[in-house]
């Protein structure tokens, strides 16, 4: 996992810099998030059941990362670029249309 | 441009404040506390006169904020300034790593000032020091003038080398004590003192980063090693520094231990800051008694004199550190960090410390002749009687 730099998104790869000389001055990171995926961190992963969704959009407004978003047709569905899996969303929603799932890598 | 000083009757605190104006700051974000309040006030007097241009005054409701915003304000790319005493530099000891991390070159003046129980306003070197490890740079003035050439050079070098910088004056005595001090035209503080070039902006849109983000164990250690490199690099930019200001306005700034009649001298007073002026004036009343002694004024703490300390030491039998601070558990801070630096290089003088002036105790001329006094018996007998003396105690 890379926490400090990176290209911008388009073929984003870390960069590992072998000698100190190679680092920048300050500790800044390029490309914010555009690099940086917080999805990197994630255990578990939110699986969304539009069958229960009603559209109230409470995981929207609560999930900590820009991770999750409405779909043309209402529904909501999860970047999961970003998405770090701590299910603020599947304890939010009021109809459990959420699950967690320990994700496979 | 020919260099005629405008010469003013100010605190050192407005010579603070003239100097912020001088060297045209963009932001200044604080919170009043005594007795520093007097260089925030002054600065909110030029900007409701229209005397600044361009300046950003964020009033804050804690000094922990106020260096939060200073911190802001410079990763912007803006130049900043705030200032503190005692307990409000304490609450900002968190901020003060993250300044200094980020590589911010942000200036501060503090006003020394004891730190309470029991409650002080006075003077006293502890507040400072205890941000030691921060990675401040520190600059110590000894009158009014300096506070203002201070603030003015630590601009300079903190912008060089990415590093904050603390400009130190003490309580009252400089502080709220008015003296003559020679200001700098306009032009020749642009031309000394030019635009920051940041080493990247957050408002850079179109190359955005992130500031202080995380870093693993596989990164983190390097920057401590980089913030390392920039302060050995700015003992040399330092002296560079003031250098050039000494040819520009004639007060020369180049030595980072200022040596006051060392050449031929048995043994020297060391300190920091307003009463190294005591020092000297005792100094020149003692030549003529007859003692060989010089005085060493330490202006820069951080980075650390080491090297110039070592050519003072190895020229001379005593060195009389006085503190105006303590350690407690240890010694005189200035005393474990001169008596460190020598460990290795050989120059071996009998090392003695004198604790002085603690929140504001008076500290005359007639007290280094007792010092002095002390020394001289010390040095003729090779060795030291006590190793910490509280010399004012109540006995
Ligand atoms: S698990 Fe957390 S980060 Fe992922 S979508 Fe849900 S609230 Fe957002
Ligand atoms: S909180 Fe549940 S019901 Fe509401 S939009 Fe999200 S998934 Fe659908």
């Amino acid at each position: 996992m890379n926490t400090l730099f990176g290209e911008k998104k388009e073929g984003a790869t870390k960069i590992v810099f072998t000698k100190v000389d190679e680092y920048p001055e300050a500790p800044i990171s390029l490309g914010t998030t555009l690099s940086n995926f917080t999805g990197d961190w994630r255990t578990f992963i939110p699986i969304i059941n539009e069958d229960k969704c009603v559209k109230c959009y409470i995981c929207w407004k609560f999930c900590p990362e820009p991770a999750i978003y409405i779909k043309d047709d209402g529904y909501v569905a999860v970047d999961y670029d970003y998405c770090k899996g701590c299910g603020i969303c599947a304890n939010e929603c009021p109809t459990n249309a959420i699950t967690m799932e320990k994700e496979e890598k | 441009m020919e260099y005629k000083p405008i010469r003013k009757v100010v605190s050192g605190n407005y010579a603070a404040a003239y100097a912020v104006k001088d060297a045209r700051v963009q932001v200044v974000a604080a919170y009043p506390i005594t007795p520093q309040t007097s260089i925030i006030e002054k600065i909110a007097e030029f900007l409701a006169n229209g005397e600044v241009e361009n300046l950003q005054y964020v009033p804050v409701e804690s000094e922990h904020s106020a260096m939060a915003a200073t911190i802001g304000a410079s990763a912007t790319g803006a130049r900043a300034f705030t200032a503190t005493s005692a307990q409000g530099l304490a609450l900002m000891h968190e901020m003060l790593h993250w300044a200094a991390g980020a590589r911010l070159p942000i200036v501060m003046v503090d006003v020394n000032r004891a730190m309470a129980p029991p409650w002080s306003v006075w003077d006293d070197q502890t507040d400072s020091l205890a941000q030691r490890d921060t990675g401040w740079m520190q600059f110590y003035a000894e009158n009014n003038q300096e506070v203002y050439d201070g603030v003015l050079m630590a601009f300079k070098i903190a912008e060089t080398v990415n590093v904050p910088a603390m400009v130190v004056e003490s309580a009252f005595i400089l502080s709220h004590t008015y003296d003559v001090v020679e200001m700098i035209p306009q032009e020749l503080v642009d031309e000394f003192l030019p635009p920051r070039k940041p080493l990247y902006t957050l408002t850079n849109f179109d190359n955005p980063i992130s500031v202080g983000a995380l870093a693993t164990p596989a990164d983190y250690y390097e920057f401590r090693y980089k913030l390392a490199k920039a302060h050995e690099k700015a003992k040399k930019v330092i002296k560079e520094v003031g250098k050039e200001f000494g040819e520009m306005f004639g007060r020369d700034y180049s030595q980072m231990i200022e040596l006051y009649r060392t050449d031929d001298a048995d043994f020297v007073f060391m300190g920091m800051g307003s009463l190294m002026g005591t020092v000297k004036q005792a100094v020149d009343i003692l030549r003529e008694e007859g003692y060989k002694v010089g005085a060493a004024k330490v202006r820069w703490f951080r980075p650390f004199p080491k090297e110039e300390l070592y050519e003072l030491a190895k020229n001379v039998q005593g060195i009389a550190v006085l503190d105006r601070n303590f350690s407690f558990g240890q010694e005189g801070i200035l005393f474990t960090e001169a008596k460190g630096a020598l460990y290795n290089t050989g120059a071996k003088p009998l090392m003695k410390n004198y604790i002085v002036g603690l929140g504001g105790r008076d500290f005359t001329v007639n007290d280094v002749r007792k010092i002095a006094d002390n020394m001289k018996a010390v040095i003729e007998k090779g060795e030291i009687d006590v190793e910490v003396d509280w010399y004012h105690l109540k006995r």
